[in-house]
């Protein structure tokens, strides 16, 4: 009995101090556009001194899950390290006309088409890996979009913990007023990854929710 | 199907209109659908599989389908991933359009615990109603807290 009590103290000790140097899984997720592999650029630029992806004006530019491991994030004396993973918009609908608008040929919409399902399809199973959740909106759309609400109900049911990034505060249009009316019960923080605004709030914001993991 | 992509029409407009054939040029190519409403017991029984199956069939027939309840974010998850696989492997299919409207997000603590148990002893949110279309046909679904416009496709 002793003898269980020890190991059992032990056991929670060591797996507490693997836990804090562990790498913590950070997920970007949102709908297309939102500026998810923006921000992931901007985070892995300012720590890694790398960018993760390219961004483009043509929706569902990040058509495969890409990673960057070992990113550590020093915030005010505070270390953590992430393994970064940014995902392909989630889109309920993709119509490779759509495409056509932004001078892609209709050969490539049709591809890009294409390999944009297949992204939402791997986005939507990496659900499970995550151990935490950045969820990036562009804060110049109505956040009621269903996706945004389906996401965020995934990350809910499998205890995940999430923070809201309202992107593109740099534009007259954004609301965060909005976003916050729409997920009283979360974390929403401002920012504009383009312009590297408001990033201080953001890093605090990983750091507070971080500690959920 | 050859849809003019407009800049979309009230599902409230379409249905006063529908009935009248001199009025139905004005509508444009908005024809051979229909609006299904399914009761929650039809689905309650059926397992996640069935459930997205049968959704997937309604939509597949050109109805915008209009659900009592809704269903769990896992199988909203499930059912995006399935509709992602079908297109270009089904002529036409685009995707589709979805909204729910539910009771207030706002409820205190003990608002959310009777709901909760309310829910579980109907077994389903039936305070929710979930619309959803075809790509094809509904253009958007804008929603707020109170209210869900559909637009159709011209």
């Amino acid at each position: 009995m002793v003898v269980k009590v020890f190991k059992n103290f032990f056991k929670r000790i060591f797996s507490n101090l693997f836990k804090n140097k562990r790498e913590i899984k950070l997920g970007f997720y949102g709908p297309p556009n939102a500026g998810k592999t923006s921000l992931a650029n901007r985070i892995c630029k300012d720590f890694t001194g790398e960018e993760m992806g390219t961004v483009s004006k043509v929706p569902h530019e990040t058509r495969k899950v890409q990673f960057k491991e070992k990113v550590e994030i020093a915030y005010k004396g505070k270390k953590m390290t992430f393994k970064m993973i940014d995902t392909p918009g989630i889109a309920t609908k993709i119509d490779y006309e759509d495409f056509l608008k932004y001078k892609v040929s209709k050969k490539d919409a049709k591809e890009r088409a294409k390999e944009a399902t297949q992204g939402v399809i791997e986005s939507i199973k990496w659900l499970d890996d995550m151990d935490m959740v950045v969820v990036v909106l562009d804060a110049t759309e109505n956040p009621y979009n269903q996706v945004n609400i389906t996401i965020i109900g995934n990350l809910v049911a499998r205890k995940i913990p999430v923070l809201i990034v309202a992107n593109k505060v740099d534009l007259k249009k954004a609301d965060i007023k909005k976003i916050e009316a729409a997920f009283p019960e979360y974390e929403v923080v401002g920012i504009s990854a383009k312009f590297g605004d408001n990033l201080e709030e953001f890093y605090e914001s990983i750091f507070r929710v971080s500690k959920k993991v | 199907m050859n849809k003019k992509r407009g800049s979309g029409k009230k599902i409230g407009d379409i249905s006063q209109k529908t009935s009248s054939s001199a009025n139905s040029s004005r509508l444009g190519q908005i024809k051979g659908f229909s609006i299904q409403f399914l009761p929650y017991s039809e689905i309650k029984d059926l397992d996640s599989d069935d459930r997205i199956k049968k959704i997937l069939g309604i939509l597949l027939g050109n109805n915008i389908l209009i659900l009592q309840g809704r269903i769990t974010p896992n199988e909203e998850a499930r059912l995006i991933g399935d509709t992602m696989a079908m297109i270009g492997h089904i002529a036409n299919f685009r995707g589709i359009e979805l909204a729910v409207i539910s009771g207030n997000s706002r409820d205190s603590i003990l608002g959310k615990m009777k709901k909760g148990i309310a829910n579980a002893l109907a077994g389903g949110d039936f305070s929710a109603i979930t619309v959803m279309g075809p790509a094809t046909i509904v253009k958007e679904i804008k929603r707020n807290p109170k209210k869900i416009e559909l637009f159709l496709n011209r």
